[in-house]
């Protein structure tokens, strides 16, 4: 980080250099535009600066020509930056479906992230360089913001549903992470540090031997019972799992949805909510047994079960 | 503009003032005017309130740990810094005073369709602010002028409800003005007013009276909802109780963006007063500044999703808002460009409100063009939340609104009270708050890019530099408000007596001596001419 008085912050994202070019377009329409009016009206108060009490002035109505001049070339000029704006704002949504994930959870007033492969960590955020990064978010009480000022991005975390958006690191160091959303007491203290690190330097710190995500997940799984039911084999008292994850469930209703993060965490919370077609509301809630890093080990290790080849379950 | 039927030999020394010396003839007066002065000592009491909770803001951030107040008492600063101003100060500011003394001169009326209800509005404003100060009293609120749920309505464990009903019953007193100014322009008109001679004031009026009347039960109802959840966990909002915390802002916003409006058209309104008096010279563009104000009134209702680019709202939503927020741009740079051209060719006066208006002009173009940036929705990833919008919009209420209403008051003090001010003193005092604005508020510009959220308690050391400029350039705006006070009070006592029309101004309320008597004209006038009729004829100085 610059030690002196810096004017752009540091850049370690592939929207940053995007975002900064926007910004500088705008930057160039704005300036010409307040400097034409701060000139004209400097100009026009010196020319026609009242140099009697018995000046006459003409009669001026307007022009039709003028008005639709200063009307239509500015908001033209405008709806150019309106367009770029919205292409680059859906490409910040759109995840690479080839990213790596990584969870958040807000709380009063830390950030807890955790990686799939196993690392818990406080105010801290390790991500590779050059490889895209999808970030899924929640917070277990009031509205956060997660934002690091380097990746130009920022998104809130809100209570109860998940939000997400991805960047792909492009600047190894080291650089702020902030709560931008009013969060309550300790607000600005809710901060951190983003580590941008080399990839190979992430796979060491990243297989720290901790468990991972899935395996967290799985014992979960087990220890709240859920495999009491939720057989593989689609025989128990409720759906199978297996290959569940973005596969398309219709429901008793006959609607069908699909089954995202948010299916599945409103699944295990309000299980009346979407009953699957032809299974009974047997299922009880979990609503405040499981915290929200809890059920992001669930849904991680609810995505791991994939069908395995030939069909052979036990 | 108009001509009396009758001589103006007004030679009765009983004006609105002299009316009656007793409290009980202001305080139960049915009198617009008074009720005006009533409003304008009221607005002042909580502008000082508001200045001095932004004072111990700007105070706490000169250096980066947070070391002055603790961080409870630092967000309880900025929150009653914002409630303060925003519901007890702005949305008043310009309607409530110069709106309530000058709307019903302007159209040649005796007082507002409903003086008893202009009264009550006082009223309620009045006990919505008593409930705001007991709030302070009781320790405080930290949510935010924005009151988020759940925050607000599971989290903070400070004088919430206390609060919210304080914007909630001063709420009411804005819904009362605006209908009254509604039912006067509509009913009340001098023979001969037509809609296309009315003064831009008074359109201006018109315009926010209508988002007055129909934003304002939305909040009400918004913030009734948040009480109840947090009263009686009635689930609204909370997800724990079933709710969504996205829907309150969406109602929040859904007033709350219009009420920009409420605080800028009146506002806009008063320059374009001065700027036509001050060039002697018709404005330029009548249809279009009027038309502009309706037009900001009503796309003004469907912005408010321009809040909720990163809060978690359907991209789609988002393209949506912002591609009507560029719409609604387009009528606010029409104003400005109008109000440049009006000065072509004019005779301008360099006289206090004028360099006010000028300041206006200058500034709320910077505030506009920040707010193009702030509504694509690309550059709002980066800039939400950040010292940007902090900068942009004091840029459009500070420097825009607060500008003109100063503006204001010194273009119409002398018809106010019947006394000049000190004229010198007057344009130091503008300069001060040109200079200590820019200063204070043009480096914030600079931080959000940086990365500074809003609302933070301490900071990282790279944001020093521009903090201290912002709060140095806070003591020079702080004296640039100050002095105001001081020479308008002396000027009560010490001030010249004011002529009728000392700028030379058209418009009704300048045919009327200064101050007006309490029926406002000896006889119904009748308008014969356009508004701003400089160079048809001359006007004399009426003495």
């Amino acid at each position: 980080m610059n030690k002196a008085m810096p004017l752009l912050p540091d850049s370690a994202s592939q929207f940053a250099p995007e975002i900064d070019r926007l910004m500088g377009a705008e930057i160039i329409f704005s300036v010409f535009f307040t400097t034409l009016i701060f000139l004209s009206i400097g100009v026009l108060a010196l020319k026609y600066r009242r140099k009697s009490e018995e000046d006459a002035p003409p009669h001026i109505h307007g022009s039709l020509i003028l008005e639709l001049a200063w009307t239509l070339i500015p908001f033209a000029i405008t709806l150019v930056f309106f367009v770029w704006g919205v292409h680059l704002y859906f490409r910040v949504y759109t995840p690479d479906p080839s990213a790596m994930e990584i969870f958040v959870t807000g709380k009063q007033w830390m950030w807890k992230i955790q990686h799939p492969e196993g690392p818990r960590e406080i105010n801290e955020l390790h991500v590779p360089v050059g490889r895209p990064v999808k970030f899924t978010m929640i917070s277990e009480d009031v509205i956060h913001s997660f934002f690091v000022p380097a990746f130009r991005v920022k998104n809130d975390v809100l209570p109860g549903r998940y939000t997400n958006f991805w960047v792909t690191p492009t600047q190894v160091g080291k650089y702020h992470l902030f709560c931008a959303e009013y969060c309550g007491t300790q607000h600005s203290g809710m901060i951190g540090t983003t580590y941008v690190m080399e990839q190979s330097d992430y796979e060491k710190w990243v297989s720290g031997g901790e468990e991972s995500m899935t395996l967290r997940g799985e014992q979960l799984f087990s220890q709240y019972g859920c495999a009491t039911c939720h057989l593989p084999d689609g025989k128990g008292r409720g759906p199978s799992l297996v290959g569940l994850f973005n596969s398309m469930v219709k429901l008793q209703t006959g609607a069908v949805v699909k089954a995202d993060e948010a299916y599945i965490r409103e699944s295990i919370l309000n299980p009346r909510a979407k009953v699957v077609e032809k299974f009974q509301p047997v299922m009880p809630t979990f609503q405040g047994l499981i915290s929200e890093e809890g059920l992001l080990q669930i849904i991680a290790y609810v995505k791991s079960l994939e069908k395995e080849e030939g069909g052979a379950q036990q | 503009m108009s001509a009396l039927t009758e001589p103006r030999h007004y030679t009765s020394e009983l004006n609105y003032l002299n009316n009656g010396w007793t409290l009980k003839s202001w305080l139960l007066t049915k009198d617009h005017k008074r009720i005006a002065m009533l409003y304008l000592i009221s607005i002042t009491v909580f502008f000082a309130l508001g200045g001095l909770f932004a004072a111990a803001v700007r105070l706490e951030l000169l250096t980066p740990p947070g070391d002055l107040m603790d961080a409870e008492t630092y967000n309880k600063m900025f929150t009653m810094h914002g409630v303060i101003m925003i519901f007890f100060f702005l949305i008043p500011s310009v309607p409530a005073t110069l709106g309530n003394f000058l709307v019903p001169m302007m159209v040649g009326a005796k007082d507002l369709a409903f003086p008893r209800v202009n009264l009550l509005s006082w009223y309620l404003y009045v006990l919505g602010g008593i409930f705001a100060i007991y709030a302070a009293v009781q320790g405080g609120v930290d949510t935010g002028w924005t009151f988020y749920t759940p925050y607000s309505s599971t989290y903070s464990n400070t004088a919430v409800i206390v609060t919210a009903m304080g914007a909630f019953v001063a709420g009411f007193s804005s819904i009362l003005t605006g209908l009254n100014f509604i039912v006067t322009v509509h009913k009340m008109r001098a023979p001969g007013l037509t809609w296309g001679r009315l003064p831009l004031f008074v359109w201006a009026h018109y315009a926010t009276s209508l988002i007055q009347l129909l934003g304002t039960p939305v909040v009400a109802i918004t913030l009734v909802l948040m009480m109840l959840e947090r009263g009686l966990r009635i689930g609204f909002f909370d997800p724990a109780l079933g709710g969504d915390p996205v829907l309150f802002q969406h109602l929040f916003w859904f007033y709350s963006h219009p009420a920009v409006y409420i605080m800028i058209l009146p506002g806009m309104g008063v320059i374009s007063e001065i700027v036509t008096c001050f060039s002697r010279k018709h404005v330029f563009g009548y249809p279009f500044i009027a038309g502009s104000s309706l037009a900001i009134a009503i796309l003004g209702f469907f912005v408010w999703g321009h809040h909720m680019f990163v809060a978690g709202q359907s991209t789609y939503a988002s393209m949506v808002f912002s591609l009507i927020t560029f719409f609604v741009a387009a009528p606010s740079a029409v104003k400005v460009f109008n109000w440049t051209a009006t000065m072509y060719k004019g005779s301008v006066s360099y006289a206090t409100p004028m360099l006010y208006a000028m300041g206006f002009i200058g500034l709320f173009t910077i505030g506009g063009v920040t707010g193009v940036m702030l509504a694509t929705t690309a550059l709002d990833l980066h800039l939400h939340d950040t010292y940007f919008v902090v900068a942009h919009f004091h840029y459009v209420m500070v420097g825009g609104m607060v500008m003109a209403f100063m503006g204001g008051l010194h273009f119409w003090w002398p018809k106010m009270t019947g006394r000049m001010y000190h004229e010198i003193w007057a344009r130091i005092s503008a300069g001060l708050v040109f200079i200590g604005f820019n200063l204070t508020f043009f480096p914030q510009f600079i931080l959000g890019y940086m990365g500074m959220p809003r609302r933070y308690h301490a900071y990282p050391e790279e944001f020093v530099v521009l903090n201290v400029m912002s709060t140095a350039g806070s003591s020079v705006l702080g004296v640039g408000y100050l002095l105001p006070a001081i020479y308008f009070i002396y000027s009560l006592y010490r001030g010249e007596q004011a002529p009728p029309n000392p700028f030379r101004a058209k418009g009704l309320e300048w045919e009327t001596p200064s101050p007006p008597p309490t029926e406002n004209f000896l006889t119904t006038p009748v308008v014969t001419e356009d508004a701003y009729a400089y160079a048809e004829k001359e006007v004399k100085a009426l003495v």
